[in-house]
């Protein structure tokens, strides 16, 4: 009996220690210049022009290629499928000259007619785009066609001029309408494949699957298997295919931040975009640490429903936002992974003046309580403040929910919803004081833009004729960046001195990254440009260091 | 027996319709959409979406087109997956399911069918109390903890065994079918221990004993094949249950399987997906129920006659 129980024992721990022998994908991975990339969720499409996530967003890229790029590192234009472009006088009109090397995976040559073909499909109503909104509606007629007002695709300002030659006439002028051409949900479908496989706007048609996908990108569909990974390997008709280091990339679905974090750990991912808070003070510690952090274009606000009385008090909306002592909350609640932030627009938006007439007065926000009429908080009323089931939303409504009895002596409920019953409370104005985050681009209009009184975000009834004429008349009629800026400074304040919403905080990007892997730095647009990523082929994966280990290397 | 089966087949055929029935107007019940977002949808947008999805028409003849479709064997298109149908899901989803729940089936019934004999061979002594107190533990403990633990053990600290996946890299299947194995086989070891000690004291066995077998002859030869009947008629739906409950396994280890599909369609409010998966589980469990009893029945001479007489 011993003797059997020595053999399992043996034949056991053989076949475990067999099973941990060779290199990991990290390894194998920089060797064979193969990205491994945590994306989150299971991609629900790649069709660009009925995407809406992250995920799908991040694997797009790899596959498509819009008129203009961006550099991860400067987050300044560079050229995509267009080499150049031109504005006229009034930059009202963009005239963009394709690079006539660019090229499908199929070889076809990418012209500007697919650029029309293609913009004609996402705006058509039929595909049900969710996002034309925010990314086309700057284009001439493109909001009319999309919601039905007009007939003719024709009539939307984009046209060809010839096979190279693309031109785009804009709603109003704007500084920053470059920025939206470089958007994924802007790239060329490829025509002929799509309609081999159905109608034009059908949803279910099979064009995206591997077998019949063409793309115009760096790289081109390889293999997907659900749930399991999507593989892209290199595009060989890409136009700048040679200053493309990838030989593919792995797109893994991992929607656990705790399970993608150990595989990154385990040597099975080159990098993961969304470490869980609780690790982040571990990984600040090692010695050579594979967490990259900065400023990401994001806000965390709790919204107010100025239909609820006492909320539909500027002065009890002020007195609250007044009231939370932000620094305390991202220091001792969320470990230092966001910047405390007092104001809509986040942190770190470029050339930007902040308001900060939020920031933690205690003694003020008393004071505007007591006029409100509710002195010391008596009298006031119970609120509800609501969040989507989420730990990280329950303890920061906890920390505020205490500052509100510390500070101003009121009592507020804490609640939480599954998120999609939650956005139908919001969407039913359901609620007291709900909590919400918007992440945008690189310029305060996409904060700003999507607050005016029939903004699709604005669920607060916030509706201020002020707001709305500086957003829709004078910011069209400014095309200098300079005046623009200061118009959303002013709008800003606007806003801010109402308190339809409270900021709490502004994201930051928190990504862990191998020390093999180079391009894919941390960028206020969380932006991936795969052409600038580049795998060391002979570095190990990176490893975990124990106390022992840091003490030896601080040594 | 064919009578059996087929009648039991005939009364299957309610129950499903009945689940399809709750299913589909439940769904539509719950709050929210599969179209929902944080930024709110275009009024234009939602009709165009709710058009090519049929949501547009009546419900009641919503309902009955889903009938149609599913009379032809057709789940529908995924709302959540554009150009992919329910029927596709399931099929990429249920051999890793079904394959994961065979491992589980597989490691519960050994470990637990062995503990639970051995522990009925003598009651009341530290050959009992150790199986079984490992066995209390093995049902308390949640498979969310148990998982990860064994994840930090042989995946962290140790480096023996994959932390995740599903047929990547090689070892990568253990942790997995053992997390979710080890919870049955602590049902299995006691629902065993149980059996085996009803028969061990029928007539039959001190009668085997009396002509002076070897005991090991006892069990293997007579006592086993009554003792485990219980677990027999467990392991359908067992089996059944390990289909539709392997999610949170699936989830720990990143697992292509059926049940993250079912979850998240749950969460996504994905009404086809959920009503493709809901009908296809419980036609399973209505199926493997049947199999189990028909099994009983084979192994049992009693209800074989009962079955019998009334065919």
């Amino acid at each position: 009996m011993t003797a059997f129980r020595q053999l399992i024992t043996a034949v056991t721990v053989s076949g475990l220690l067999a099973c941990s022998a060779g290199e990991n994908n990290v390894e194998r991975g920089n060797r064979e210049g193969i990205l491994y990339f945590g994306n989150g969720t299971e991609p629900q499409t790649i069709d660009p022009h009925v995407l809406t996530g992250s995920p799908e967003g991040n694997l797009a890229s790899a596959l498509f290629e819009p008129l203009i790029a961006r550099n991860p590192y400067t987050l300044e234009i560079e050229p995509g499928v267009a080499e150049r472009w031109e504005f006229n006088a009034d930059r009202s009109v963009i005239t963009f000259y394709l690079n006539p090397e660019a090229r499908w995976s199929n070889g076809d040559p990418v012209t500007a007619q697919d650029f029309v073909w293609s913009w004609q499909r996402a705006l058509n109503p039929k595909i049900g785009n969710q996002v034309a909104d925010v990314v086309f509606y700057h284009i001439r007629n493109a909001e009319a066609y999309h919601l039905g007002r007009i007939d003719d695709p024709d009539a939307i300002g984009v046209q060809a001029l010839d096979a190279h030659t693309l031109r785009v006439a804009l709603e109003y002028s704007n500084p920053f309408a470059l920025l939206k051409f470089t958007y994924v949900y802007l790239a060329p479908v490829h025509r002929a494949t799509i309609e081999a496989h159905g109608a034009p706007t059908d949803r279910f048609s099979p064009w995206t699957r591997p077998v019949n996908f063409v793309g115009n990108g760096p790289f081109t569909l390889d293999e997907w298997k659900m749930q399991r990974f999507v593989k892209v390997k290199r595009n060989p008709y890409y136009w700048d295919r040679d200053n493309v280091a990838l030989n593919g990339i792995v797109f893994r679905p991992i929607e656990s931040s705790t399970t993608e974090e150990k595989m990154f750990r385990s040597g099975q991912l080159h990098t993961a975009l969304n470490p869980p808070n609780s690790k982040i003070p571990d990984y600040r510690a090692q010695s050579e640490t594979p967490l990259v952090e900065g400023p990401f274009m994001g806000i965390y606000y709790y919204m107010m429903n100025m239909e609820h009385p006492p909320l539909d008090n500027g002065r009890v909306r002020r007195a609250m936002a007044l009231s939370i002592d932000r620094e305390t909350l991202a220091r001792s609640v969320l470990q230092d992974t966001v910047t405390a932030w007092s104001s809509y627009v986040p942190f770190g938006m470029p050339d930007y003046e902040h308001t900060h007439i939020l920031d933690f007065d205690p003694e003020a926000a008393r004071r505007l309580l007591a006029e409100a009429g509710y002195p010391g908080g008596a009298g006031f009323p119970a609120l509800t403040l609501k969040y989507n089931t989420a730990e990280n939303h329950r303890s920061v409504a906890i920390a505020v929910q205490q500052m509100w009895k510390q500070h101003l002596n009121i009592d507020v409920q804490i609640a939480n919803e599954e998120w999609r019953v939650y956005l139908d409370s919001l969407d039913q104005h359901n609620y007291d004081i709900a909590r919400m985050g918007w992440v945008a681009d690189i310029y305060p209009g996409s904060f700003l833009d999507t607050m005016i009184s029939t903004g699709g975000t604005n669920r607060t009834g916030f509706a201020n004729a002020e707001y709305d004429r500086i957003i829709l008349e004078d910011l069209r009629a400014t095309p200098d960046k300079d005046a623009q800026m200061q118009l959303y400074q002013r709008a800003e304040r606007i806003f801010l001195e109402e308190t339809p919403l409270i900021p709490i905080y502004a994201y930051k990007t928190k990504r862990l990254v191998q020390p093999s892997l180079q391009g894919m730095p941390a960028n206020a647009g969380d932006m991936l440009n795969y052409k600038y990523v580049v795998l060391d082929a002979d570095a190990p994966a990176w490893k975990w260091q124990t106390p022992a280990d840091n003490r030896q290397a601080a040594n | 027996m064919w009578r059996f089966i087929g009648s039991r087949l005939l009364q299957a055929v309610p129950v499903i319709l009945a689940v399809i029935t709750a299913t589909f107007f439940l769904v539509r019940m719950a709050p929210g959409g599969p179209f929902d977002s944080e930024k709110a949808v275009i009024p234009e947008v939602r009709a165009a979406l709710e058009a090519q999805y049929r949501l547009d028409q009546p419900l009641a003849s919503q309902y009955f087109a889903y009938l149609g479709d599913l009379a032809s064997g057709d789940f529908g298109p995924s709302f959540k997956y554009p150009g992919r149908s329910v029927n596709e899901l399931i099929a990429a989803g249920l051999p890793v399911t079904a394959e994961l729940g065979f491992y589980a089936l597989l490691i519960a019934t050994l470990i637990g069918g062995l503990a639970g004999v051995l522990a009925s061979l003598k009651p009341n002594t530290a050959q009992d109390y150790v199986p079984m107190a490992l066995a209390m533990l093995g049902i308390c403990m949640p498979t969310f903890l148990l998982g990860p633990l064994l994840v930090l053990l042989f995946g962290i600290r140790l480096e023996w065994l994959p932390v995740s996946g599903w047929g990547d890299l090689p070892g990568d299947k253990i942790l997995p079918s053992l997390t979710l194995g080890a919870a049955l086989a602590a049902y299995i070891a006691r629902l065993s221990r149980a059996g085996m000690l009803e028969v061990l004291s029928q007539d039959y066995i001190r009668t085997a004993r009396a002509k002076g077998l070897p005991e090991w002859q006892v069990v293997t030869r007579h006592a086993l094949r009554g003792g485990l009947l219980p677990v027999v008629t467990f392991l359908g739906p067992a089996f059944a249950g390990l289909l539709a409950g392997s999610f949170v396994v699936e989830s720990i280890f990143q697992i292509p399987g059926l049940g993250r599909f079912y979850v998240q369609a749950a969460f996504n409010r994905d009404y086809t997906m959920i009503l493709g998966t809901t009908v296809f589980l419980s036609t399973l469990i209505v199926l493997f129920n049947l199999m189990s009893d028909v099994l009983a029945a084979w192994l049992n001479p009693r209800l074989r006659a009962q079955y019998g007489s009334s065919a």
